[in-house]
């Protein structure tokens, strides 16, 4: 088994209902985050579009959380998830600087490291993850890779040649894949962060497992 | 190319959560500058103990405990660096052998117990097996000095720190902070033969890691869009573009200016200028380094 997500950013409408679920079920701390919806605005008034694009951990096939790690905090489970184990991390923070897609964070309140798991708990019941259940037009597509009659696995071959990672030339081969996206939603260098343009806040940056 | 698509697309993010600060602070750059003084006076004692005998005979001690001394503050500041710095035990524990972290650790501690080793025979005036183990403590530092480009290596997508370049600039600040050092702590027990060997070890390295960080500065952006990215914190306006140049400067360009100056002149008092500014230029060349792929968004 090899568990994988598909995001259709054509389905996204942006309405962070996945970020609140994923918050809710995993009791993720204030100032983080293990899913995020990111808002992105393209063009010139009034030639603009916004794109909605999901950020989570890819659970990479070739993860450098995995192998920076130095207690093995960060493991495979036999169905492919990336996991985290908690009470093994020494805070090194050496996954959040390894990690390319900026998916890890130091959780404040255990100062260890910690991101999405796929809801590796909810997954072990059967169930699926929360971001999935949540979302009100099935954009988050969640199954087994191997098996060629999951919708993850169907989706894939309807969208053949439309099935994007990010940064893959990075060689970490993310089981997480978005169709109906571009360069302005998966490359975080395509886009400007203009301090102060953001909708609710100007804050930029916080301090990581708050504190340093 | 991201350049082309930022003035192509008018991108702006809107609604986005605050990204993480800084991971990575000034403990890890003092982690990496007391290191470097650490197996660089190894590295010093090694060389003045084969070419300089006489003069350096009676520095064994003194570099054993200055060894001992800065490896100690690089392994208390990468404990503090730690958010559970309890548990760093587990790294001894549950070893990740892929990890350039877990690797390290257990050759710093190795290379820990080597310097200890080295102080107890100094100061029993042992000098045979003290100089039989000079030598595998030596061939040690090497990997130590290394190790952490190995980690910074292991950082994808920061494109700016790689291996071949990393492991050279490590190796360099070992020379150059270790000659530097040990011209301050060898003062008149070192004769001016002696006393010019680490001028141009000194002066050397300095060179050497000059060119390469110009040569990054200059063609790595035509690398990667990483890259570019990141040098432009360090380019114009950039908000580390003023300490990055004082460093250069300091580490670098004024130690080669004044180490010409003190053979000219035969001045000791230039020498250990020099020496004094590339060991206080090296720790902002390595902050500065340090920082900047850390500010680049990697969502």
């Amino acid at each position: 088994m090899q568990l994988g997500f598909l995001v259709d950013l054509h389905l996204c409408m942006g309405c962070k209902g996945c970020e609140i679920a994923c918050k809710v079920e995993n009791e993720v701390p204030l100032s983080t985050w293990r899913l995020r919806v990111k808002y992105v605005d393209v063009g010139t008034f009034p030639e603009t579009r916004r794109t909605f694009t999901p950020l989570r951990c890819n659970h990479c096939e070739n993860a450098p959380c995995e192998r920076i790690c130095p207690v093995s905090a960060l493991h495979y489970l036999d169905n492919g998830i990336v996991n985290i184990d908690k009470e093994r991390c020494i805070g090194c923070a050496g996954c959040v600087m390894a990690c390319p897609y900026g998916a890890i964070y130091i959780d404040p309140q255990t100062q260890t490291a910690d991101k999405c798991t796929y809801c590796a708990h909810r997954v072990a019941s059967s169930m699926m993850p929360a971001c999935v259940v949540a979302c009100p037009v099935q954009a988050n597509i969640f199954g087994d890779l191997e098996d060629p009659t999951s919708n993850i696995s169907k989706y894939i071959q309807i969208n053949q040649g439309g099935v994007q990672v990010r940064k893959p030339e990075k060689g970490t081969n993310p089981h997480h894949f978005y169709v109906g996206g571009g360069n302005v939603t998966l490359n975080p260098l395509a886009s400007q962060r203009m301090q102060g343009h953001n909708l609710f806040n100007n804050i930029t940056t916080l301090p990581v497992g708050g504190h340093h | 190319m991201a350049h082309e698509i930022l003035a192509a697309t008018n991108a702006v993010v809107t609604l986005d959560v605050a990204l993480p600060g800084i991971v990575w602070p000034w403990l890890v750059t003092v982690n990496m500058w007391a290191k470097s003084i650490g197996t660089g006076v190894i590295f010093m004692l090694f060389i003045l103990l084969r070419m300089h005998p006489e003069s350096a005979k009676n520095l064994r001690f003194p570099t054993a405990i200055v060894a001992f001394v800065f490896i100690n503050i690089f392994l208390l500041f990468t404990l503090a660096d730690l958010h559970q710095p309890f548990r760093m035990w587990h790294i001894f524990v549950y070893s990740n052998w892929t990890s350039a972290i877990a690797i390290g650790s257990f050759m710093a501690s190795t290379f820990l117990g080597l310097l200890t080793f080295l102080g107890y025979l100094a100061y029993k005036k042992d000098y045979v097996t003290f100089d039989k183990i000079l030598l595998w403590t030596t061939i040690l530092a090497i990997p130590v000095t290394l190790y952490t480009a190995g980690l910074m290596a292991q950082c994808t997508a920061r494109e700016l720190w790689q291996m071949p370049t990393e492991s050279a600039q490590m190796m360099l600040a070992a020379l150059l902070s270790g000659s530097a050092f040990m011209i301050l702590m060898g003062g008149n027990k070192l004769s001016g033969e002696a006393k010019n060997t680490l001028a141009v070890i000194l002066g050397l390295s300095a060179l050497m890691s000059f060119i390469i960080y110009m040569s990054e500065y200059i063609f790595g952006p035509m690398k990667a869009e990483e890259v570019a990215a990141t040098l432009d914190y360090i380019k114009g306006h950039g908000q580390y573009s003023v300490m990055f140049w004082l460093g250069q400067w300091m580490a670098y360009l004024l130690p080669m200016l004044f180490i010409v100056l003190s053979r000219a002149s035969k001045s000791e008092s230039i020498l250990k200028l020099a020496a004094i500014l590339a060991l206080v230029g090296l720790a902002i060349v390595k902050h500065v380094w340090l920082m900047i792929p850390q500010l680049l968004p990697m969502s």
